[in-house]
């Protein structure tokens, strides 16, 4: 079932909107040579590209529920179920067709939400299907936390609706156990005048590939997708932005951190942002910066800005891919600092910008920790 | 007392040989002065004592009271004693200046800094050098003017207390008020702590600010004329041109300043 196949045919360069569909037969296996493909490791997949059963358990727990917060769940033929996110990949589409019950969350309409909403997303083993709804009301305000851990090999698709003037931070964390594979999909709907403010944390997992989206739904709406993402030895940790700018004045801005350490540590950012014809007056700008900790270690980083329009208020990227900073190394040691305190203090610093921007002070606390964590287990 | 002995210092970068035989000796309480034409080799003398992996020594010692310097790793020579103020201190996004200052005299002390007093004791340092204790905030060298940050490396000093200091080119891209506040740092530091003092310059300026006891010539990667303060007078009047360079007596104009950068595979530095 094709659910919408938009042509954009505004301008000679138009790049249509991508495939999407609920048939998991509309999306071929893929081989590995596809563009979308080409980064991930394929045979690590665990059988999910192949729709192997839902034998196991992602036990779904929430915490922090106040005034105007509600849990549901859900059946795959509740009304928002699909009124943000189309399968624009295979395993979309699998956990699509896979998930057995959804769950819920809604933020009613002018609820101010001060404390943050916990969702612990724990695998138990096994593969498992997974799929979220956060829906966020006109001029609600609220903070999301997704927490995942455990083991599991897990597809899932999230869907997030901010509503007009709403503001919503939503921080994912990947604190997998080291066998874990995690596919997910995050579509985020950012309404008019709405703000929409997401951190993605990924330390975890044995491989893990999510696509972060974002589209607008009118004018004026701001998103930032923040990353932080620490991969180890074998790891293969993969994230795709796209931010969609089909409405006129909205702000985007991506800014991904990545530090890698040990031999077959692999990250991949793919930064997406197309500014179609009516987009005018947007603002984007997106960021990816690496940080090769040891040999053996490889980064992607594949920024690309399509414009359709130069209408626009500002529209950059920027990625950066280095080892330590021998001069930075080297006056810190000149100060009596040892060089392994000098090389943790860089990569604390690397990270502590992006940490401070997370405004739940035990998150940022747990994330400082594990950053040292991630050194004291490394050598570095 | 202590002694820093440079003996027959031979020291390359990429293979291109710079230092040709380097005999220095600085005890505490001494000033000296190494003076000399760009690409003499004055700025490579600094970098190689303070143990940049890019300069090779090829030949000699260096010992700091008969310890092998050249044995030690970066960060141990400053915590025998040595310091060494850059002529373009790095900046370290992310990393504040009071965090670093900590982090820094933890190290060199062997015990961290009393938390009762320390930041008392910062913003002192910071207000004799005229730098905004507000500066403790921000990210190390991230921003800073060329004279901000040229205090804040004697900042450094004053809270390091190093035995002996290297100053690599300290005058270079400071107007006259700011190398008044940071010469008059380098003195009392001097004065309190009986500071041996290696005084890299390529003007004769801060010379009367910072009297030098002793006074060397550097070309061509060696030690060529040495004498005492009438030496600088001389060079002040004569310029550098017998020993293949050009005069002293004007400074260039402040250059931008260019972080990260070293001085080339020339040596030099302006």
């Amino acid at each position: 079932m094709v659910v919408e196949e938009r042509e954009i045919t505004v301008g000679g360069d138009a790049r249509p909107a991508r495939f999407t569909s609920y048939d998991v037969e509309d999306f071929p296996v893929p081989t590995g040579r596809e563009e979308e493909w080409r980064f991930t490791p394929l045979k690590r997949l665990k059988g999910l590209l192949k729709g192997a059963d839902a034998d196991g358990k992602v036990q779904i727990d929430v915490d922090g529920l106040g005034d105007g917060v509600t849990v549901t769940s859900i059946e795959r033929d509740h009304p928002l179920v699909g009124s943000v996110l189309s399968p624009v990949e295979r395993i979309s589409a699998i956990a699509f067709a896979g998930f057995t019950s959804g769950t819920l969350i809604s933020v009613a309409k002018r609820a101010v939400v001060e404390q943050p909403v916990t969702v612990t997303l724990r695998g138990e083993g096994g593969t498992a299907y997974g799929h979220l709804v956060l829906d966020v009301g006109d001029e609600a305000s609220a903070t999301i936390v997704l927490d995942h851990s455990g083991s599991a090999t897990y597809a899932q698709n999230v869907e997030i609706r901010v509503g007009a003037n709403a503001s919503l931070t939503l921080v994912t964390v990947q604190d997998w156990a080291r066998d874990t594979v995690h596919v997910g999909y995050h579509a985020a709907l950012v309404g008019r005048d709405a703000r929409f403010r997401s951190f993605t944390v990924t330390l975890g997992g044995d491989l893990v590939r999510l696509a972060p989206t974002v589209r607008y739904a009118g004018s004026g709406g701001d998103a930032e997708l923040h990353g932080l993402v620490f991969a180890d030895a074998g790891q293969h940790l993969e994230h795709r932005t796209l931010i969609d700018h089909e409405t006129p004045k909205c702000r985007s801005r991506v800014a991904y951190k990545v530090a890698l350490q040990g031999e077959g540590a692999h990250t991949v950012w793919i930064g997406d942002v197309v500014v179609r014809k009516a987009a005018e007056g947007i603002d984007t700008y997106e960021l990816n910066r690496n940080l090769v900790l040891s040999e053996g270690a490889r980064a992607d980083s594949v920024p690309n800005l399509e414009l359709e329009t130069g209408e626009v208020e500002g529209a950059g990227h920027a990625s950066t891919t280095g080892r330590f900073d021998d001069q930075q190394l080297f006056y810190l040691q000149s100060r009596g600092i040892p060089a392994v305190e000098a090389r943790r203090m860089v990569v604390r610093a690397f990270f502590a910008e992006v940490i401070a921007k997370v405004p739940v002070e035990h998150l940022r606390d747990r994330l400082t920790g594990q950053i040292e964590a991630e050194l004291e287990g490394s050598g570095v | 007392m202590s002694t820093l002995e440079i003996r027959d210092l031979h020291v390359a970068v990429e293979d291109k040989q710079i230092l040709n035989g380097v005999d220095l000796s600085v005890s505490s309480g001494e000033i000296h002065a190494i003076m000399g034409p760009n690409g003499s080799g004055k700025s490579t003398l600094a970098y190689a004592i303070a143990g940049h992996p890019k300069y090779t020594i090829t030949r000699g010692s260096v010992t700091l009271d008969g310890a092998d310097v050249l044995d030690m790793t970066v960060d141990e020579r400053a915590r025998a004693g040595l310091f060494l103020a850059m002529q373009y201190p790095v900046e370290v996004p992310g990393v504040s200046v009071s965090n670093f200052l900590r982090t820094a005299v933890t190290a060199v002390r062997g015990e961290a800094p009393k938390i009762r007093t320390w930041g008392k004791d910062v913003k002192n340092v910071m207000t004799k050098l005229q730098m905004d204790p507000t500066f403790a905030e921000r990210s190390v060298n991230e921003g800073f003017s060329g004279g901000e940050k040229k205090r804040h490396e004697i900042v450094q000093l004053d809270l390091l207390r190093p035995k002996i200091a290297i100053l690599d080119e300290t005058d270079s891209g400071l107007d006259v008020d700011a190398l008044r506040t940071v010469s008059e740092g380098v003195v009392r530091v001097h004065a309190e702590s009986n500071l041996g003092v290696l005084l890299i310059t390529h003007y004769t300026r801060i010379l009367r600010y910072i009297k030098p006891q002793f006074v060397h010539v550097m070309s061509a990667g060696r030690i060529v004329e040495e004498g005492g303060e009438e030496l600088a007078a001389q060079l002040e009047d004569e310029g550098y041109a017998r020993f293949g360079g050009g005069p002293v007596l004007t400074p260039a104009e402040p250059r931008p300043s260019v972080d990260g950068v070293l001085p080339g595979a020339s040596g030099g530095g302006n």
